[in-house]
């Protein structure tokens, strides 16, 4: 009886609704967990590189979740850690064939920081944690909610940097040529990796003022 | 004064609980106890406090800091005068350097005070007297040509990311006038550094470089008079140039007990160390020059004095000072002369010494523990 009602659970039940939005919030990997800062300081200082950076994580973050669910009772649990790169790197190359194919430019721009998702630690902390204890739809939407989570960050940071750093939004003049006009400048501590780390300080700041669950005990 | 005590007293209840401004008591609160030494009384642990609170330290330090501020609103004016070549009087000069200057000091203390008293209302304590000093020597520390809202951008910054996130005066891990001198000097290279704004309004022809600028592009011989940089007749920022005015600066901060002289006192010999190591190698134009001349030129003589000097964010301890100290001047000249692209060497170093302070205190304490333990084994043994 309790086994057909489980089947019965539908597509989007309030517990699988969490698995996305939980870590949009609440359960952040950048700035909850604190995983994944280094791509989150390295690929902001614009709005585009940081879109398609978020884009690809999502991707990867989505399959991989997937795929190990799905191959979650047949790997061996000593071995788990290989399968698991494997998995990750075969998605992360696609990842970056795909990129090169159509957005070369931003390719370039992003360089390593693609292949380094393989070693990103959202990724790999969301297969051992998640995927391979759970069955493959709410593994996906884990890797989605937590891909986004990250994404938020990214565009978040990315739009602050960009509008005060090169006075550009996704590469659009935004700051009108008067303002220039009257002595106002870029400010070039933007582009500098150190901003993105006090960006991201800042919207953790706000997130814990709002959400005093979050803050540790003393 | 009697008429301002009965004042206060009778608004005071106003601004306690369940008055109508209950909201506003720590403002409330900073102008009594800035105006009255506060008659609060301990509750509990050490019952024995000094009469010289806080905001009477901190007046010490603007009291330090008028000898520098004063000539380098004269200077200010003499540079510009200078610059395009024309014999003005003592009080033209002066007035043009107040008209330079001022704005400067009232950006920085209206900025960085309104953000202290939102966030002292916010967070329901006092209100700081840390920002009277941080509010005078954010402008000393400025190009005079300086673009005011960049002033109150750095404030705000320093303020904020400086010091309220670690959780107030006295908790600040950095100087804060330093991270706001090293904000804008990021954020904004052009109008902090360069040969263009350290004379305010310079003729054009005019060479506006400093003496670290001369050497940058290596044309030592262009450098000033030791006597002409220690006075403070060169170009550079606001309070930075005279030697000799951060000098009584120094002896008020010492004979009143606030400044350290241990921590003075090594960051210059640390300069002259490794300058005098420089001079032996002397490899290039940077090098061959004498060590003392590191001391009087750009902001060697002022981070020393007012910025190294820091209770908060120095180094606590006495060895720990020495220590602290040293590496603060022969980081800054080493830093003149391996990178120049950083030309202001002193500022870099303080905060990263800043960075070290806690670690160096520390390893101090460490090596005191062990060295009593052994002697008590010793006696134990014995």
């Amino acid at each position: 009886m309790s086994a057909a009602t489980k089947e019965k659970e539908p597509l989007f039940s309030a517990k699988n609704r969490k698995l996305l939005t939980n870590p949009i919030n609440l359960n952040n990997p950048i700035t909850v967990q604190v995983l994944g800062i280094c791509s989150a300081l390295a690929v902001t200082a614009k709005l585009k590189p940081a879109f398609v950076m978020a884009v690809s994580v999502i991707v990867v973050t989505a399959f991989a979740n997937l795929i190990i669910s799905l191959l979650r009772n047949g790997i061996p649990p000593r071995i788990r850690i290989i399968v698991q790169l494997v998995v990750i790197a075969s998605l992360v190359i696609l990842v970056d064939q795909l990129l090169k194919a159509f957005v070369y430019d931003v390719s370039r721009q992003l360089s390593v920081f693609v292949g380094l998702i393989i070693t990103n630690c959202i990724v790999m902390g969301r297969l051992e944690a998640f995927a391979m204890g759970n069955k493959p739809w709410p593994s996906l939407l884990d890797g989605i909610g937590n891909g986004l989570g990250y994404s938020l960050i990214l565009i978040m940071v990315g739009f602050v940097r960009e509008l005060f750093g090169s006075g550009t939004i996704w590469g659009y003049h935004v700051i009108p040529q008067s303002f220039y006009d009257l002595g106002y400048r870029n400010n070039g501590f933007m582009i500098l990796p150190p901003m993105a780390l006090i960006i991201v300080g800042i919207i953790i700041w706000i997130q814990r003022s709002r959400n005093p669950e979050l803050v540790e005990e003393k | 004064m009697k008429f301002l005590r009965d004042f206060l007293d009778k608004q005071k209840p106003h601004f306690s609980k369940g008055g109508r401004f209950e909201k506003l008591h720590s403002t409330f609160d900073a102008f009594e106890t800035f105006l009255f030494v506060p008659n609060k009384v301990t509750v509990s642990g050490a019952h024995i406090r000094d009469a010289i609170d806080m905001k009477r330290t901190m007046i010490v330090v603007v009291l330090a800091m008028v000898p520098a501020l004063l000539f380098g609103i004269w200077n200010v004016g003499y540079q510009h005068f200078l610059s395009h070549g024309i014999n003005a009087g003592f009080w033209e000069i002066v007035g043009f350097g107040l008209l330079k200057v001022l704005p400067v000091i009232v950006v920085s203390y209206v900025t960085g005070l309104a953000i202290e008293f939102a966030f002292a209302q916010v967070r329901h304590h006092e209100v700081n007297e840390g920002f009277l000093v941080s509010g005078l020597l954010i402008p000393l520390v400025m190009p005079p040509d300086v673009p005011l809202w960049m002033v109150a951008v750095a404030t705000a910054f320093a303020v904020v990311i400086g010091k309220e996130v670690f959780g107030g005066t006295g908790m600040n891990i950095l100087n804060p006038a330093l991270t706001a001198r090293a904000f804008l000097f990021f954020a904004h290279p052009a109008e902090m550094s360069g040969d263009k704004v350290w004379i305010a309004e310079k003729a054009d022809a005019y060479s506006g470089a400093t003496a670290l600028g001369h050497l940058l592009v290596g044309e030592a011989d262009k450098i000033p008079s030791f006597s002409d940089m220690f006075l403070g007749f060169i170009p550079g920022s606001i309070g930075e140039t005279s030697t000799l005015a951060i000098l009584i600066g120094a002896v008020i901060l010492v004979a009143a007990g606030v400044g350290s002289l241990r921590i003075m006192l090594s960051v210059v010999a640390g300069g002259l160390v490794m300058g005098g190591i420089f001079n032996l190698i002397g490899a290039n134009a940077y090098m061959q020059l004498p060590a003392y001349y590191h001391l009087v030129m750009g902001g060697f003589a002022f981070g020393t004095v007012f910025m190294a000097t820091d209770p908060v964010s120095a180094a606590q301890t006495g060895v720990g000072k020495i220590w602290y100290g040293f590496f603060i001047g022969a980081i800054a000249v080493l830093i003149r002369v391996f990178n120049p692209a950083y030309p202001e060497g002193m500022m870099l170093a303080i905060l990263l010494m800043n960075v070290f302070a806690p670690l160096i205190d520390h390893y101090v304490i460490q090596s005191n523990i062990k060295k009593r333990l052994k002697r008590a084994k010793a006696a134990v043994a014995a």
